[in-house]
């Protein structure tokens, strides 16, 4: 086989089908990653004494137990208590756990940031100390944990290639499948080195500019 | 049972500490060793040097640590003609890796050094070299130390990617044991166990050495 009909044969359709698989990985698993990255923050900054604590436990373990283990934990491991749960859903787990407890790392950073004088005065105004959190600090801390949350967001784009080791075939699956079936190692990894960092610059734009959106002027 | 399992494998699983501190270590060592010439080139070099610099970096940070590994272990090496042992690939891909986040550390740290002080020592007789070398480097690597320590955890975890080219490190040996005993969850625990606990203790390492070097009122923030 030649190397154009091998371009547009295999490769680019099963790149398709790779990149999608990605996409999907990333996109549900963000969001998610996001808000339960603000809950943990909260919990550590306002919480008790207990609820800071076990928060502090779930970054200390998600960041320090490498995402690869994680993985086989949720899909080799929970089948042994009767939880079996398809490759896909044990990948985004993992990414949800691992991308919350870095994120909730800068988020921490950045509400510790607010000026303690805005949480008294919001409650001598009269708001409830939830209303203070939701509206005076959040807003401020999330705009301030955007450098961070976006390079997490990257991150994330990066180690969706994981899911490959529990079978899920996103890109680096379907490259490593088509390379080792029709020999072309260098070629292919090459290729699927080429759209990592496409979407990876992408993103890197995207994250500038919404930074600089939402910049607190002055 | 299990634990007995667990306490008969355990051996055989910490034998793979040396492995994963094998590939981390090297990741700093190359990372040190070739990242702190490229932060250098990307500073005071010539702007072609500036360029093929900023080329790698954007290549290495752009790109899973998964990904490289399987182009510089099935990709470029055999076809460089190299049959090297999986361990040493997946150390060489770690470093070139690490170099190019770590080279970023240490340009920050060295931008961070106020332009006037290489002009006096120019002005004093020095030499670009040596202004580098005795002004700008003892400080700006002090400033970097913290933020190159981040890095360390970092690649702990990033080191068990090795797993994929069949590196017998901690992770690799916990499928082993898992694969041979049917035994899961505490395997792969203990495994997490004593990648915290490596994680933990480094860390802990690299701060007292940060606060040992560190010059008094000088440095980024006291820590």
């Amino acid at each position: 086989m030649d190397q154009v009909t091998f371009v547009l044969d295999v490769m680019i359709p099963a790149f398709q089908n790779g990149l999608l698989m990605t996409l999907a990985l990333v996109a549900i698993t963000a969001p998610f990653g996001l808000l339960i990255g603000i809950g943990v923050a909260c919990g550590r900054v306002y919480g008790g004494k207990g609820v800071s604590w076990l928060m502090k436990m779930y970054a200390v373990f998600f960041r320090g137990c490498p995402l690869l283990l994680l993985l086989f934990i949720l899909y080799f491991g929970l089948p042994s208590f009767g939880i079996v749960l398809s490759p896909f859903v044990a990948s985004v787990l993992g990414f949800i756990f691992c991308n919350s407890a870095y994120n909730s790392e800068y988020i921490r950073g950045s509400m510790i940031s607010v000026k303690e004088g805005q949480l008294i005065a919001a409650k001598a105004l009269g708001m409830t100390r939830n209303q203070a959190i939701l509206n005076i600090v959040l807003p401020q801390a999330l705009r301030r944990s955007i450098p961070g949350v976006s390079n997490e967001f990257i991150y994330l784009i990066k180690y969706s290639s994981l899911a490959y080791m529990i079978t899920v075939i996103e890109l680096t699956g379907a490259s490593k499948l088509i390379a080792t079936k029709y020999f072309a190692y260098n070629e292919t990894f090459f290729a699927v080195a080429i759209v990592y960092l496409a979407l990876v610059t992408i993103t890197t734009f995207g994250a500038n500019a919404l930074e600089k959106k939402y910049a607190i002027p002055g | 049972m299990a634990l007995e399992i667990l306490i008969d494998w355990f051996p055989y699983l910490l034998s793979g500490i040396s492995l994963t501190l094998g590939l981390v270590a090297a990741a700093l060592i190359i990372g040190v060793g070739l990242g702190l010439p490229l932060a250098l080139g990307q500073v005071y070099g010539s702007l072609p040097v500036k360029t093929v610099i900023s080329i790698y970096v954007w290549f290495f940070r752009g790109l899973p640590v998964l990904v490289l590994l399987f182009l510089f272990y099935f990709g470029i090496f055999p076809a460089m003609g190299l049959d090297l042992p999986a361990f040493y690939v997946g150390a060489v891909v770690l470093g070139l890796w690490g170099a190019a986040y770590q080279s970023q550390v240490f340009r920050g740290a060295i931008q961070s050094i106020s332009e006037g002080q290489m002009t006096a020592a120019r002005s004093l007789g020095m030499s670009r070299f040596q202004a580098i070398r005795s002004v700008i480097l003892p400080q700006s690597m002090r400033i970097a130390l913290p933020g190159w320590s981040n890095q360390y955890p970092e690649i702990l975890t990033e080191s068990s990617v090795c797993y994929a080219i069949g590196v017998a490190e901690l992770l690799t040996r916990s499928s082993q044991i898992v694969s041979q005993t049917y035994v899961t969850m505490p395997i792969y625990l203990a495994c997490a166990v004593i990648f915290i606990l490596l994680s933990y203790a480094g860390t802990t390492g690299i701060h007292m050495l940060e606060k040992k070097i560190a010059i008094p009122g000088f440095g980024p923030g006291g820590s």
